[in-house]
């Protein structure tokens, strides 16, 4: 839940102005006419537009390589904020991949850009004066809307990342269960010159599941944490207004006590996706992308289903706007690795260490970046 | 919709520093068979190593050194308590004055409790225990029945204390009795006192908890005589007193790290290479912990300003003692061996039967789960 004000000025100018944008443009109406699980999928470009002109894109990337420049545990309330509003575009993926694209020495590009999921397992082999790249992309999310496409690729010399401008149309398109276009592309034989290849930035190099799968993981445990709030809030309004056998929800203890697991599930999800922020752009950034998404899938399926619950079956129609927060935790907590697999990697590392070695770690994560 | 206030600045260098310092203790400490660290906990009552801790600096951190202290910060007391518990050291006979009571004596008490107390306190040596709980008001700490009355220049005391951790051996309580009527909010006309388990009047009766072991009593008071230099805080000003410090009292590492040890006895016991089950179900409590450890130094930070995030606190012990709870859980089904009060040489079995046995207690003390529940849905605007 947000703090009610921001760090510095730039920062809550910033978010000031995405909450301005969302609640302007986000209707119930947009989102139906972006769910792809009752109808085509449209793409809102005039909010993208809006989006762009604002510079909310190159949040992350810093002030020296064009972009605003932003903290990331600022970066990660903007991305809560997508969440919260169930932003029907790539945003998060946009500003997570353009400063990852900068942390990998890239120049900053323009438009909508989206991360290649690592399970795609492409390939890079080096064609003529630049490469030229094999494979076939699924899981993209708006891969087929968007302006450029950010793909760790395998070669000859191990992963890189590639930005890939004008990535085509999608050659198939599915949908999570928010209805968010979810696209396949093919990039076999697809030539990309040699300034749009970077080696992986070094903080990220050592990420099991790689440097995208690391990030994706962020961005989607920062924008859980916006959903549930979002959940979480829809629910405490419900309470409060619902009357049954003459008083208000809100005043039956068993629902006063559902609320507050929640609540708890919410503030520690939202402690782990600090960790995460906290850590970016350094080498703990993966190890608390892995606590950040274990904790917020874990939490996210409880929420969930405490906040339907609560709705009772108003929720569960298409017309009331809880299933905009539900139906994307129940995707977002296994897209980029769910959660049990990110809490594997935890506990393999754990366990290698041995016992003793775990204090000092939670210790060592919980100082930030370094 | 109500905002928490979880901040998510790491902790100061100052308070960091402390660490390295407390680590050399305690690393000290188990290399001369100080304490066992599979068969403590921070609640285990062992007045020897308290004696070494305060000598070593390591209690009363946050006491002005005109009274014994150090004039630490809140938050290097902090750093030191969770490095305490992480190592599993047997803090009882420390804990409460260290935690709880000396804060309290230290701002509310008199000039002479002070000047009596304090220095004791810092050196490891007096030892408190909460007179809170009684016969007829558990949870329901408004209910509070026995009474202080006016005498000459002093109080007498008639009544009883129950669930009194560790009354039988501690040197003090520090007691909520009734001086006045409770008014329209039932929180009115409730004082503390400073009771010297020495004096008379005073009688202690054990109570064994299911394992047999004797932490608890039930406290009896017969005309039992206090002056007024042993009042703490004013009179009726109780309430404030008790509920102000139960955001330092829930926020704590100790909400969450009651069995941090079966956790890492745990992690030995699967030994480098686990098996998915095994890897996922660690990784999750760890995730967990790791979020609780953010969540809890976020709160001391808060405290450390002077901010007494309430809600918050309650947040961190009904997370964290969930927690504590699952620890066993999930330990014996991920190392499926019986559990031994007594297998020697194999730590974990014994850490998982006194971790069971001790269990059913982390979300009773200090507020059971759903008064706190009722605490979060009242931030949360439902109540």
């Amino acid at each position: 839940m947000e703090p009610e004000t921001a760090p510095d000025d730039v920062a809550g100018i910033v978010l000031d102005q995405a909450g301005r944008l969302f609640s302007a443009h986000i209707t119930p109406a947009l989102l139906a006419a972006c769910d792809g699980a009752s109808g085509p999928a449209a793409w809102p470009a005039p909010l993208w537009e809006a989006i762009d002109e604002s510079g909310l894109p190159l949040a992350l990337v810093p002030e020296a390589r064009g972009g605003i420049g932003l903290d990331a545990t600022v970066a990660a309330r903007l991305i809560r904020a997508c969440g919260r509003a169930a932003l029907p575009l790539p945003l998060p993926e946009t500003i997570a991949g353009a400063a990852l694209w900068a942390a990998a020495g890239g120049e900053a590009g323009a438009g909508a850009l989206s991360l290649v999921p690592a399970a795609a397992g492409v390939r890079i082999a080096p064609s003529g004066d630049g490469f030229s790249l094999d494979g076939r992309a699924a899981g993209v999310p708006w891969g087929g809307g968007v302006s450029a496409l950010l793909v760790e690729a395998s070669g000859a010399d191990g992963r890189c990342l590639v930005r890939l401008e004008a990535p085509g149309p999608a050659t198939d398109t599915r949908h999570n269960l928010a209805g968010e276009p979810r696209d396949a592309l093919d990039l076999a034989g697809r030539a990309v010159p040699a300034d749009a290849v970077r080696p992986l930035p070094g903080w990220l190099a050592g990420a099991e599941g790689g440097a995208i799968e690391t990030v994706g993981a962020w961005i989607r445990a920062e924008a859980m944490v916006g959903a549930m709030e979002r959940a979480l809030a829809s629910s405490l309004d419900h309470a409060t207004e619902r009357q049954q056998f003459g008083r208000p929800l809100a005043k039956f203890q068993a629902i006063q006590h559902m609320l507050a697991d929640a609540a708890g599930h919410l503030a520690a999800a939202t402690a782990a996706a600090d960790l995460a922020a906290a850590a970016w752009g350094g080498t703990r950034f993966p190890l608390a992308v892995a606590v950040a998404k274990s904790r917020c899938g874990e939490a996210a399926g409880r929420v969930a289903e405490i906040c339907h619950q609560v709705h009772g079956a108003m929720g569960f129609t298409q017309e009331h706007g809880l299933h905009r927060a539900t139906r994307r935790l129940w995707s977002w907590r296994d897209e980029f690795g769910p959660d049990v697999l990110w809490q594997e990697r935890i506990g393999r590392a754990v366990c290698a260490g041995g016992g003793a070695a775990l204090w000092p770690m939670l210790v060592r994560l919980r100082a930030g970046a370094g | 919709m109500h905002s928490f206030r979880f901040t998510a600045e790491p902790l100061p260098a100052e308070a960091e520093a402390a660490r390295e310092a407390v680590r050399a203790f305690l690393a000290a400490e188990l290399a001369a068979g100080g304490f066992v660290p599979h068969r403590t906990t921070w609640t285990t009552f062992d007045p020897d190593f308290s004696r070494r801790a305060g000598a070593a600096g390591f209690v009363g951190l946050t006491v002005p050194t005109e009274y014994g202290g150090h004039g630490r910060s809140g938050l290097v007391r902090y750093v030191v308590t969770e490095e305490m518990l992480a190592a599993g050291a047997p803090c009882g006979a420390h804990w409460i004055a260290d935690r709880q009571s000396g804060p309290q004596i230290l701002r509310h008490g008199t000039e002479a409790a002070k000047r009596a107390i304090l220095p004791r306190i810092c050196a490891g040596d007096c030892s408190f225990g909460i007179g809170m709980s009684e016969p007829g008001s558990g949870s329901d700490l408004a209910a509070v029945r026995t009474r202080a009355v006016r005498d000459g220049d002093g109080w007498v005391i008639n009544g009883s204390k129950i669930w009194t951790t560790n009354a039988h051996r501690v040197d003090y309580l520090l007691a909520l009795v009734r001086t006045g009527d409770p008014g329209p909010d039932r929180h009115g006309g409730l004082t503390q006192f400073i009771v010297d388990l020495a004096a008379p009047g005073v009688t202690v009766r054990p109570i064994l908890d299911l394992s047999g072991h004797h932490e608890f009593n039930e406290v009896f008071f017969s005309d039992y005589r206090v002056s007024d230099a042993m009042m703490v805080g004013a009179e009726g000003a109780g309430w404030g007193l008790v509920t102000e410090e139960l955001a330092f009292e829930r926020s704590g590492p100790d909400r969450f790290l009651s069995d941090y040890r079966l956790l890492v006895e745990t992690i030995d016991r699967i030994g480098p290479e686990p098996d998915r089950f095994q890897a996922a179900e660690t990784g999750r409590l760890v995730a967990q912990l790791a979020a609780l450890m953010g969540m809890s130094g976020s709160v001391a930070r808060l405290l450390d300003r002077g901010i007494v995030p309430g809600v918050e606190a309650a947040l961190v012990k009904d997370v964290g003692t969930g927690f504590e709870r699952e620890v066993p859980e999930v330990a014996r089904r991920l190392v499926p061996v019986e559990p031994s009060l007594n297998a020697q040489g194999e730590p974990y079995r014994e850490a998982l039967a006194h971790t069971t046995l001790r269990a059913p207690s982390f979300t009773l003390r200090g507020g059971t789960r759903e008064v706190l529940r009722g605490v979060i849905a009242r931030g949360l605007g439902l109540r």
